[in-house]
């Protein structure tokens, strides 16, 4: 296509466009609404009592909250690190590996749990632990192994998702020529596959990790006495309306995440420039 | 059996069977053990729940409570709770698809290098909390809240308007949550898009509208149908958004089970909610999981 004709379909678009930008301050104008009375020195949460950051003072004094986030924190980093493993051995099986017994029951297994219910998952894998626990004795108690197991089976769908449609674009053609030259297929994936699919790799980790540390059903089942997560305790506050350390929390959580998110997009969108430039 | 032996050598099984064996005995497994908790009777026991299989005297005894069924077919709660929930889902989905088609079509007609920037800030909220996203609303659509303060302050209204704790507020907090997630699978599809198909409805002499109605809309039905199920599947389940903005009239089977386990204790029938959930939405996940397969097999 050529470019004026792409300007003028743009153009065209009228209503469209109008439907996005609105849908655009949809999705953000409740966030930037949290952030702002997260500064709000009234008790009160809609009288705007002047501007304060004593709701951030005090979360830094709250030692149960504290533990919460690095409960939730380690939970999301062994969670992300084990679901790209397991993922991307899925995604490579699922691309390169053409049929097998058991093919379809396993793109069941892979694509269920996308959609499937949280309150599902959360249920059938603790009654899985209970019965385990009383069947071998393990585990013996559930906390964060039992958050982590079932965090994992969840994101690495996500994670096949994101490496298989970076495999599926890839060039196969190099992957062929080292394994013509004598490469074992394992050094063949090491040395040419992973650099490649490094971004999708990486964004796939940071995917995991944020939806392990969002998640609040499942881990409320499989969870046992000494392990609280951080949306636990978002939950059990937000449960008794608003207030505004859990706004002042929230506006922490919100940036975080946004500033690591488009710092990963912004690197992996420089890396997928550079590696354009080095095929030209 | 030598080839047994010869496939046992092979990285290729190996490579298949890790991911295998996880995905069984985390995934397919618990529904097993769902479904046969479902029928065990409940006790005041640690767990709360009564074997099923026993053997003693050379007897292997099963025992079959199908009572936790006809509970849930005779009290009217749990029959209005699901119908409620399908309901819920049904039409959020159809208010996310109205909004979100425009949306992922402006994305996929903007010019290239615009496209990236537009998908990622659609995508952003979707990657911070879901809970806090649905707890900003309980701020904005309280009594006291931005809405009704805003109102109050023009004079339009004297008393304030109750929006939280409404059906309506758990359709702002549903649409307002899963919009990216109809939005992508749309956009994928409406960007591949062949434009010389809609450039030869027009030499034809179509209007844009029919152009659209008969070209566009029934090649993007993958993308349409990819995006309702990844809704309307999790919503009829949903817990959080119920819980946290809707009222007396919000009866969705997602905070039923919740009460059912958390709050009475009562293992089996919780089970047996959630197979019957399971059941409901068979049909529809089957029809994610066709579009989806095929999506993550058709290679280039």
């Amino acid at each position: 296509m050529t470019q004026p004709a792409e300007n003028k379909t743009w153009r065209k678009g009228g209503f469209a466009n109008t439907v996005l930008w609105g849908g655009l301050v949809f999705l953000y104008a409740p966030m930037v609404i949290l952030m702002l009375y997260s500064f709000n020195a009234s008790k009160l949460v809609t009288v705007w009592g002047g501007f304060s950051f004593k709701w951030y003072g005090e979360l830094l004094h709250n030692d149960s909250l504290l533990d919460a986030i690095w409960t939730s924190l380690q939970i999301a980093f062994f969670t992300a690190s084990a679901a790209v493993l397991l993922g991307t051995m899925a995604a490579l099986i699922m691309t390169r590996f053409g049929g097998f017994k058991g093919r379809t029951l396993f793109t069941g297994m892979i694509t269920a749990p996308l959609v499937m219910p949280d309150v599902i998952i959360g249920l059938s894998l603790l009654l899985l632990f209970v019965q385990m626990a009383s069947s071998f004795g393990w585990p013996a108690d559930r906390g964060m192994v039992t958050i982590w197991i079932a965090h994992t089976t969840f994101c690495s769908a996500y994670v096949t998702v994101v490496v298989a449609s970076r495999l599926r674009e890839l060039d196969q053609s190099i992957e062929e020529a080292a394994l013509d030259l004598g490469a074992t297929p394992l050094r063949a994936f090491f040395l040419i596959t992973v650099p490649i699919i490094l971004p999708a790799l990486a964004s796939a980790w940071l995917l995991a990790f944020t939806l392990s540390l969002d998640d609040l059903v499942i881990a409320s089942f499989v969870t046992g006495p000494n392990a609280t997560t951080l949306p636990m305790k978002v939950f059990s506050s937000a449960r008794l309306g608003v207030s505004p350390d859990v706004n002042a929390l929230a506006t922490v959580i919100i940036l975080t995440v946004s500033l690591v998110v488009l710092l990963a997009w912004y690197i992996s969108r420089r890396a997928e420039r550079k590696r354009l430039r080095v095929d030209i | 059996m030598i080839s047994l032996i010869r496939q046992l050598m092979t990285g290729r099984f190996w490579l298949i069977a890790a991911p295998y064996t996880w995905l069984l005995l985390f995934f397919a497994l618990p529904f097993a053990i769902v479904l046969m908790i479902s029928v065990s009777t409940a006790a005041f026991s640690v767990p709360p729940y009564e074997a099923v299989f026993s053997y003693a005297d050379q007897q292997l005894k099963i025992l079959l409570n199908l009572g936790n069924y006809s509970f849930l077919l005779d009290d009217p709660l749990y029959y209005l709770a699901y119908w409620g929930s399908i309901k819920m889902a049904f039409f959020a989905t159809i208010l996310t698809l109205l909004l979100g088609y425009p949306m992922a079509y402006a994305i996929a007609q903007a010019p290239q290098k615009n496209q990236t920037v537009l998908l990622l800030l659609v995508m952003l909220p979707s990657w911070t909390s879901f809970l806090i996203r649905i707890y900003a609303w309980m701020g904005i659509l309280s009594n006291e809240g931005v809405i009704n303060g805003l109102l109050q302050a023009m004079g339009l209204i004297d008393e304030p308007i109750q929006m939280l704790n409404t059906n309506f507020a758990v359709y702002v907090g549903i649409v307002y949550a899963y919009l990216p997630f109809m939005i992508l699978p749309l956009y994928a599809n409406l960007v591949k898009l062949d434009s010389t198909l809609l450039e030869a409805a027009s030499d034809l002499g179509a209007r844009r509208f029919t152009a659209f109605w008969r070209v566009t809309l029934p090649l993007s039905k993958n993308g349409i149908i990819a995006g309702s199920m990844l809704v309307f599947i999790p919503v009829v389940g949903e817990f959080v958004i119920p819980e946290l903005l809707g009222g007396p009239d919000t009866l969705m089977i997602g905070t039923v089970l919740w009460a059912e386990f958390f709050g009475n204790r009562d293992w089996p029938v919780a089970s047996a909610l959630a197979i019957i959930m399971l059941v409901i939405l068979l049909i529809p996940i089957m029809l994610f999981h066709r579009y989806q397969s095929k999506s993550l097999e058709a290679s280039s």
